[in-house]
């Protein structure tokens, strides 16, 4: 049988660029486990998250104007006046909260089936790398629309820097470029707002790269050796990730129509206003958590390092785990033990959410206590826990 | 080493070797620093310009600001409170320079030019909130974080970490203060 002219040219182009080879041997034959559940499909959607937020952000830029004078009213004029504006900007403002619901989810399940062990600890740094981009980019974009919780967000945050020892007040007039958040600083976080995107995309080239080379975990959480283990991401898992695609889409579409504003503060529709700090500031909910820990602690530097060592603890959550066993299936002493510091991120993020005064700021503290007692007795737990029998294949 | 390199007939000679790693550092240094001189000027220009830099004093006319009141200008895009206080807060805050709630201890004297006026950045040491008028020592409270300060702008109650700060300032005469 002769090759037809397609195949031909396919083959002409493969053998100068091997993008179609590459193609076929990361995406169609690539050798997925045959055991995944729905868990699994939070990484991909998350790229998908991350991909609808770059195509939106990149219409919304053709009309957003950096400009302290003009920023607000920009906003106002997509929301009234450019076609389908609100769609986009709607889908852009939805897209950021459920980018962070797909991210914590997809972060859960790599704590709950041990995925951060190695020989996927390189995998586990670019994913918490990701993490750090991903809020540092959330963070620049919500000061963006410049009302009253954009400006005094931004100089809560941009203020942390200066517990910086000897030079942190000079860093944040650098970081600033003026004596206060003001024009000089809207425009350059316009700038990384849009730049930070394609550097994320990057290291989620290398989190992929870093994943294809000792291939997906599983539930079970053992190594993998027979080929029958496995099954070809084409079509299984294409399939499936679409099929989860699909429901992702059903609540995302509601919101964007329906709710648009159910997760952001009727705050940031009052200009900004340097002269008057809102009575109640609060971040987005997704850095509710981190916020609260910020809080917890009453001194300035410690609170500042708390919040940033609450997760720059992943980091080392691969060797702080004892536990050969990697799924929490199998481990009855740290199952439990995680799912109460999932429950205590929520606890966190109500704290996050309320007024610093009496009784919160006693739950703030215990559940900041939990959180890094939680990795800290981890290596105590591997050495005393007797995990259940581990199947030794699929 | 690779078949390449082989066929090149690289001298494995100690000398050379070491040679060859004096050069390849001196070059790895050299482009180090060169790559950190181009920076400069780029981490540079993110610092304050010269036109911000410019607008660096304010002249403000407190003849219509009562005894009790307290009025925010601005200074560098940032408020500043210019608090008339009465004689009641004077002698408050005077008595207390030496109490050990101070958690930034300073006396009143060393905050002000003239006891009449305090003159205070109006934001909050902790994290840049401006603070609103109330708290329980005839100063202020910030809204974000709770934090309190008294009729001298002396941290009363933390996360603040210290008093608010006292910018420069002079009397161009007695109803009229520059600021910067």
């Amino acid at each position: 049988m002769s090759k037809s002219n397609t195949q031909k040219a396919i083959e002409w182009f493969d053998y100068r660029l091997p993008i179609f080879s590459f193609m076929k041997h990361s995406a169609v034959e690539y050798p997925t486990p045959k055991n995944l559940s729905y868990m699994w499909n939070f990484g991909s959607l998350a790229g998908i998250a991350l991909v609808l937020q770059i195509l939106t952000g990149i219409f919304l830029a053709m009309h957003y104007k950096p400009d302290v004078n003009l920023a607000f009213d920009s906003i106002q004029h997509i929301m009234r006046d450019v076609n389908s504006g609100w769609l986009i900007r709607n889908m852009h403002m939805v897209g950021a909260s459920f980018f962070f619901i797909v991210v914590y989810i997809h972060m859960a399940r790599g704590m709950y089936y041990g995925s951060y062990k190695g020989p996927r600890e390189v995998l586990w740094w670019m994913g918490v790398i990701i993490f750090f981009l991903m809020m540092a980019t959330a963070f620049m974009g919500y000061v963006l629309p410049w009302g009253q919780m954009s400006f005094w967000g931004a100089t809560v945050i941009t203020n942390l820097l200066s517990v910086i020892p000897f030079v942190g007040e000079h860093v944040v007039i650098w970081l600033w470029g003026g004596y206060s958040v003001g024009d000089a600083t809207l425009n350059r976080f316009f700038s990384l707002h849009y730049l930070l995107p394609f550097v994320i995309f990057a290291v989620v080239f290398l989190h992929l790269w870093a994943l294809h080379t000792h291939k997906s975990n599983n539930p079970v959480g053992i190594d993998l050796k027979k080929d029958t283990d496995f099954i070809p991401f084409h079509p299984y898992y294409t399939i499936k990730d679409i099929f989860g695609l699909g429901v992702y889409l059903i609540p995302f579409t509601f919101m964007v129509c329906y709710a648009p504003e159910y997760l952001g503060h009727p705050d940031n529709y009052i200009p900004a206003d340097p002269m008057v700090t809102p009575a109640h500031i609060v971040p987005e909910w997704y850095f509710l958590p981190f916020y609260a820990i910020l809080r917890a602690v009453p001194d300035k530097l410690f609170g500042v390092i708390a919040m940033v060592a609450a997760i720059a603890i992943l980091f080392v959550l691969p060797w702080l785990d004892s536990s050969k066993v990697r799924s929490a299936r199998f481990r009855p002493l740290f199952r439990p033990l995680l799912i109460l510091f999932f429950a205590n991120m929520f606890v966190l993020g109500w704290v996050g959410a309320k007024p610093p005064e009496g009784i919160y700021i006693t739950i703030g503290r215990l559940a900041t206590f939990y959180h890094f007692a939680f990795f800290l007795i981890l290596p105590l737990v591997g050495m005393f826990e007797k995990p259940k029998p581990v199947p030794k294949s699929l | 080493m690779s078949e390449q390199a082989k066929g090149a007939k690289t001298s494995t000679n100690p000398k050379d070797v070491s040679r060859r790693k004096f050069l390849t550092d001196m070059t790895t240094a050299f482009g180090v620093a060169g790559a950190t001189c181009a920076a400069v000027p780029f981490v540079k220009s993110m610092a304050p310009a010269d036109n911000v830099k410019a607008m660096a004093s304010t002249e403000v006319d407190i003849s219509d600001i009562s005894e009790g009141d307290t009025k925010t200008v601005i200074w560098r895009g940032r408020p500043v409170f210019i608090k008339h206080r009465t004689g009641a807060e004077i002698a408050k805050a005077r008595k207390e320079d030496t109490s050990s709630e101070l958690l930034d201890p300073a006396k009143d004297e060393s905050r002000v030019q003239n006891e009449k006026w305090l003159i205070a950045m109006a934001v909050c040491t902790h994290l840049g909130c401006v603070p609103m008028e109330g708290g329980e020592h005839d100063g202020w409270i910030c809204p974000c974080h709770g934090s309190q300060f008294d009729a001298s702008g002396r941290v009363r109650r933390g996360p603040a970490p210290s008093n608010l700060d006292v910018p420069p300032y002079e009397f161009l005469n007695p109803t009229t203060i520059k600021i910067g």
